[in-house]
């Protein structure tokens, strides 16, 4: 059975589990540090786990389905002694320097360091309809719905790689799928818009948005305008699928950390330092342009290194945690 | 999911519309990474209010019927069933505290 995790003040806490968070706990669990993850009691592995094949994290020639990638990035960090925890952070107070963290259960967990990597939420459409009849035919997650819509019209609304994949996905079991774009061009990359645009199955209705979504019980229409000219316009669909882009899970520092214009926690430079002291940040909660796997786990492991660093300046008054000639030398 | 009795179409009503006890329908799918990561948190409240309330899980790819009939879809679905209606709809894996309050009248 694990220890109470209030009994000591640890080197360091991890706040979430997605790339960012398992590389920064295999990093620092290997630096000796012991860190505590506190992983989300039913969200667990992040993003990843709700999607099928990822074809383009480095070292998988042949792709790799999401939930193993996350799964072995855990057992790396247990191998290193990393404690994961399957619970929630309700609470952060971060402004002291050991800073606390309380859980869902209610026990707090108090650390010298923390890494805030709690990723990015889907963004909805903030339309009538969109909340009542979310589970009723409006959802964010292909892989996990299409099974529902076979044989139906679903709709996708967004026009970049995450409404790309949905699409294709949704294709192995609705008749058609109508992607609904506000503009006349694609941001999707250049792969996923060739398979998504010849695709027979899938049709594009550019220059479109989604006014409110209808149905009682369930999803039953779209009411639509399009954007240039301003018409309105009904689409029956069974299922409306929003992949319209994510925004920073900061609600819990959000009133502690400095935030950038774009709503992410902002970091010094390159490093994974926010604005203050102990406290680093990693992976989509920091990065709003690249948004990979592969660039949280770059950042995670980063935001380890910067840990350590900060660590050893506690105990020794000399050492500047800061220092590019540190950071290379470690590097 | 695993240790949450087993519901089928063939004994949905007599399992949980005929229980005399509220009931807390699962409805799951092997290949669901949420349904997996929720499982845990149901089991621990079927040990909770085990005699007050039934938990049972409902595999929707040999379901159909039951699919249909409560119009599921997505899951995990998690319905509550009190005397034969359902009351209240749970959707998406929610942490235990969510769970307790959504369906408060059940538990009490």
């Amino acid at each position: 059975m694990a220890d109470p995790l209030s009994s000591e003040t640890h080197d360091v806490l991890i706040v979430g589990s997605g790339p960012a968070g398992f590389t920064a706990a295999i990093y620092a669990a290997r630096a000796n540090l012991r860190p505590v993850v506190i992983a989300g009691s039913v969200t667990a592995g992040g993003e990843l786990m709700n999607t099928t094949e990822v074809e383009n994290f480095p070292g998988f020639a042949e792709s790799i389905m999401g939930p193993e990638l996350m799964m072995t990035m855990e057992q790396q960090a247990l191998r290193f002694g990393a404690d994961i925890r399957r619970e929630d952070v309700t609470d952060l107070v971060l402004d002291r320097p050991v800073k606390q963290a309380t859980l869902g259960t209610g026990e707090t967990v108090q650390a010298r360091a923390v890494v805030l990597a709690t990723g990015s939420a889907y963004r909805g459409l903030q339309v009538p309809g969109e909340k009542e009849l979310t589970g009723f035919g409006v959802s964010w997650c292909a892989t996990c719905d299409g099974f529902f819509f076979t044989g139906r019209t679903v709709a996708v609304v967004g026009g970049g790689d995450s409404a790309m994949e949905e699409a294709l996905f949704l294709t192995k079991f609705a008749d058609q799928v109508i992607v609904l774009h506000r503009r006349d061009q694609l941001r999707a990359s250049r792969i996923m818009a060739d398979r998504a645009l010849a695709h027979e199955k899938i049709r594009f209705v550019w220059n479109t948005e989604v006014v409110a979504i209808n149905g009682s019980d369930a999803v039953e229409s779209l009411h639509l305008r399009d954007t240039v000219s301003g018409q309105e316009s009904r689409l029956e669909v069974s299922g409306v699928f929003v992949a319209i882009g994510h925004d920073p899970r900061v609600d819990l520092v959000a009133d502690q950390l400095e935030l950038t214009p774009q709503g992410t926690v902002w970091v010094e430079g390159r490093s994974s330092r926010t604005s203050l002291p102990g406290v680093f940040a990693a992976g989509d909660v920091v990065d709003a342009t690249y948004r990979q796997a592969i660039t949280a786990a770059g950042s995670g492991c980063a935001a380890a290194i910067d840990v350590e660093h900060w660590l050893s300046s506690l105990d020794d008054p000399h050492a500047d945690p800061g220092s590019e000639e540190l950071s290379a030398a470690v590097a | 999911m695993v240790s949450l009795t087993a519901v089928t179409d063939e004994t949905f009503t007599t399992e949980v519309l005929d229980s005399e006890i509220p009931v807390i329908v699962d409805f799951w799918a092997p290949w669901c990474g949420p349904c997996r990561a929720l499982s845990p948190v149901l089991e621990q409240l079927a040990a909770e209010y085990q005699g007050r309330i039934k938990v049972v899980g409902v595999n929707v790819d040999e379901n159909p019927e039951s699919v249909t009939r409560f119009a599921v879809v997505t899951v995990p679905s998690v319905l509550g069933f009190s005397a034969g209606h359902v009351v209240r709809q749970v959707k998406g894996a929610q942490p235990k505290k969510v769970l307790q309050e959504e369906f408060a009248d059940l538990l009490s």
